[in-house]
């Protein structure tokens, strides 16, 4: 089950919310100017976008009760436009806000335990989990009790509230990486030593953005009493040297990388001397109060199924068995995907009728919780493998049982021009015409595992570094082009992928894929999956075959169906916003 | 007007900030209660100390990008630390502070100058400011209410050597 506050955390979080409502309440009234305020917000989750504000609410490791979910469709009727949009952060935005109503929606959150601390600014942000986490077969240890104690560690750190630059952390307890730890400022992987104990293999100096790069070994083993000391050294060192004269160079990994880690190993160390065993040293009755909040579930005993041989001749359950459905610790249950990437759906948007619905699946089928993935999807992560049809039947009537989990049309795509002020390009219209272009279930299926991230801009939320094939939105003399990167990967293997040539036009990106794709078909030798094949092959047949024949621009899907803008939803000025 | 230990109180303590033509170790330093830049000190050592055995007290300033330990040996000669702010964005003064309390065990007043806002207090006194002087042009009275805007924290830091699990029954 999950964590659950108690009287410290409830009372912690009403006094930011009455904190937060008196500097909205100066910011309205003009007592605060907007360069004062944007810190204040920002740390409080609450973006200025093009049309309104914007709240990214945060969900702690990616896990939410049936309670929570209900909650936030309910703020997305009641102060939004009855959605809200799930990111790779394993958080949920809201991209329609009122600023005055954004106090209440912080008290509503906190009547169920959420809050939106620290999911913008320079600071320790949310940290994300592997969505697996306690059901996954391959897992050595459960990273959630660790990733809360983190949670309330950086929850209002006061030395690190005003860093160099944001701070991520990632954490997974599997051997498999699904929590992108490579990709992160701080990167955790809990594993034991021969002796059995607990401890973390610690990665510094992962990060996308202008400057990609793969986090850095800088410890092989910290034992778990010591992870709060032994990353606030890391955060201290960080804040002491991180550069502030250039916002594009001011990210641990610029630093790590001048000094170099060894350098960076031997600061955070001196640093550490005085910490070490002190007073932050976590305790084993901390660490068991956090840990009993996350027992399993009652499990009943069960046996496997062969689900699949139970309808036989569905061909449309049994791809979604195949590609939704996960393996689990425990015997007779299953992981199941809920697909957020049904074709002409904005990649992980959810209606409140959706959210409402997905929290009845929740308590019907997996004791109460779901998990947002930072693919974007949500999780049930325990049901009963004698139920998954009937979950498959209901999730289906709610547009989440489409299969395609891990395939080219599970896009992982920011915002986007549409709503982000930071946006080079849309982004959700050119997932939205791809997944359309590429609306063949057998064909997906046949081409098989395949990332494809689309990032509006170099800030890269949708990882487009990482994606089997990426794209990057960019600007050139006022018009959307896109830059195709491909051979980038996540996890255990993870890699930046790297540009294959000048950039493209919204028309031409289709077709630019269906290109790299029958290079793959013509290539790969059985079931091998695109990156394999690329990485045999290397790029430059790609390549050479992308820019063999001039690609034209197909008109067909420039048009109002994938423009947000000509789609006819009032997009009428925000209440308040100094931006107009 | 400054907030010290959670009260306005008037102050006659001046901070020297060097122009540009200014020399550290040329520099005059008034009569009377001054808060000298690091520099400052490190050029006139001598006769300030010389000062301070006539009965003056000493008050020095640390920069952003200066580090606590240029102080180490000599903070308790000092009344008065202070460490600026140039942007309330930059962070750094927060470590600076931590480092005096923590690291050099500097039990004076410690003062933010500069840039100081009422929306970054609660953190900069629970990393070791138990004085204030407010940015020009903002209400000092509603900047003290600042202070007291959570009444628990998680973590420990200059003002809690305890985290929240080892002092509470959780």
């Amino acid at each position: 089950m999950m964590y659950r506050y108690d009287q410290f955390d409830h009372q912690i979080t009403a006094q930011r919310v009455a904190q937060f409502r008196d500097q909205v309440r100066r910011r309205l009234s003009g007592e605060l100017t907007e360069d004062e305020f944007r810190i204040l917000r920002l740390q409080n989750g609450l973006y200025m976008q093009i049309h309104a504000y914007m709240m990214r609410v945060a969900v702690p490791y990616g896990l939410l009760s049936a309670p929570q979910v209900r909650m936030l469709a309910h703020i997305s009727r009641k102060y939004d436009r009855d959605y809200g949009h799930f990111t790779t952060r394993q958080n949920i935005q809201f991209n329609w806000l009122k600023l005055e109503d954004a106090p209440d929606v912080l008290a509503d959150l906190a009547s169920v335990e959420m809050h939106a601390n620290q999911t913008s600014g320079n600071c320790i942000r949310n940290i994300t989990c592997d969505e697996f986490a306690g059901v996954a077969r391959d897992e050595i240890v459960d990273p959630r009790p660790y990733a809360e104690l983190l949670r309330q560690w950086s929850t209002f750190h006061p030395e690190f509230g005003y860093l160099p630059r944001k701070f991520k952390f990632a954490m997974t307890g599997a051997t498999h990486d699904r929590a992108a730890i490579a990709v992160n400022d701080i990167g955790l992987q809990a594993v034991r030593n021969e002796q059995g104990e607990v401890g973390f293999r610690v990665l510094v100096g992962g990060g996308l953005g202008r400057t990609p790069v793969i986090g850095t070994e800088i410890a092989a083993f910290v034992p778990w009493q010591h992870i709060i000391t032994y990353a606030e050294s890391i955060v201290r060192v960080y804040n002491e040297h991180g550069r502030r004269d250039n916002m594009y160079k001011s990210r641990i990994k610029i630093l790590v990388n001048a000094i170099g880690i060894a350098e960076f190993r031997r600061q955070v160390e001196e640093d550490w001397k005085f910490t070490k065993d002190g007073p932050c040293t976590v305790t084993r009755a901390e660490l068991d109060r956090i840990a009993a909040c996350f027992t399993s579930p009652a499990y009943e005993s069960l046996a496997d199924l062969d689900v699949a041989a139970s309808q036989p001749g569905n061909q449309a359950f049994a791809n979604w068995l195949h590609r939704n459905v996960k393996p689990h610790k425990v015997a007779g249950y299953a992981a199941v995907v809920l697909s957020l990437k049904k074709t002409g759906m904005a990649p992980g948007d959810a209606t409140a009728r959706q959210m409402d619905a997905a929290a009845e699946l929740a308590d019907r089928y997996s004791f109460g919780e779901l998990r947002v993935t930072h693919m974007q999807n949500l999780v049930l992560a325990d049901v009963k493998q004698s139920e998954l049809f009937a979950l498959w039947q209901q999730a289906s009537e709610l547009d989440m049982a489409t299969p395609n989990i891990g395939l080219l049309t599970d896009i992982i795509c920011c915002p986007g021009g549409d709503f982000c002020t930071l946006a080079n390009a849309r982004s959700i219209p050119l997932a939205k015409a791809i997944a359309k272009c590429f609306d063949d279930i057998d064909f997906l299926h046949d081409i098989g595992d395949l990332d494809l991230n689309i990032s509006g801009c170099v800030n890269a939320c949708a990882h487009h570094h990482v994606g089997h094939i990426g794209i990057l939105g960019v600007e050139k003399s006022g018009e959307e082009w896109y830059q195709v990167t491909i051979g980038g990967d996540q996890g255990n293997h993870s890699a930046i992928g790297k540009v294959i040539g000048r950039s493209f036009s919204f028309g031409q990106v289709p077709e630019v894929l269906a290109r790299l794709l029958q290079v793959y078909v013509r290539e790969r030798f059985d079931d091998e999956r695109f990156i394999d094949t690329l990485r045999r092959i290397g790029a430059d047949p790609f390549k050479e075959y992308v820019y063999a024949t001039p690609i034209e621009d197909c008109k067909g899907l420039a048009g109002p169906e994938y423009d947000l803008l000509k789609q006819g939803t009032p997009y009428d000025m925000p209440y308040y916003s100094p931006r107009f | 007007m400054i907030i010290k230990d959670k009260s306005i109180i008037s102050d006659d303590w001046v901070v020297l900030r060097l122009a540009e033509t200014d020399a550290p170790e040329s520099v005059n330093v008034p009569a009377g209660r001054v808060i000298v830049p690091l520099a400052v000190w490190l050029a006139q050592r001598d006769a300030l100390e010389t000062r301070a055995e006539l009965g003056a007290e000493l008050g020095v300033w640390l920069q952003s990008d200066q580090r606590a330990e240029a102080l180490q040996g000599d903070v308790e000669r000092f009344a008065v630390i202070a460490v600026d702010f140039p942007r309330f964005g930059d962070g750094r003064g927060y470590s600076i502070a931590y480092h005096l309390r923590n690291r050099l065990h500097y039990r004076g007043e410690l003062r933010a100058i500069g840039d100081v806002l009422r929306d970054q207090m609660f953190y900069m006194q629970r990393v070791g400011f138990n004085a204030f002087a407010p940015r020009a042009g903002k209400d000092i009275h509603e900047a003290l209410k600042s202070l007291d805007d959570f009444s628990e924290v998680y973590q420990a830091s200059s003002d809690e050597a305890q985290p929240l699990f080892r002092r509470v029954e959780r």
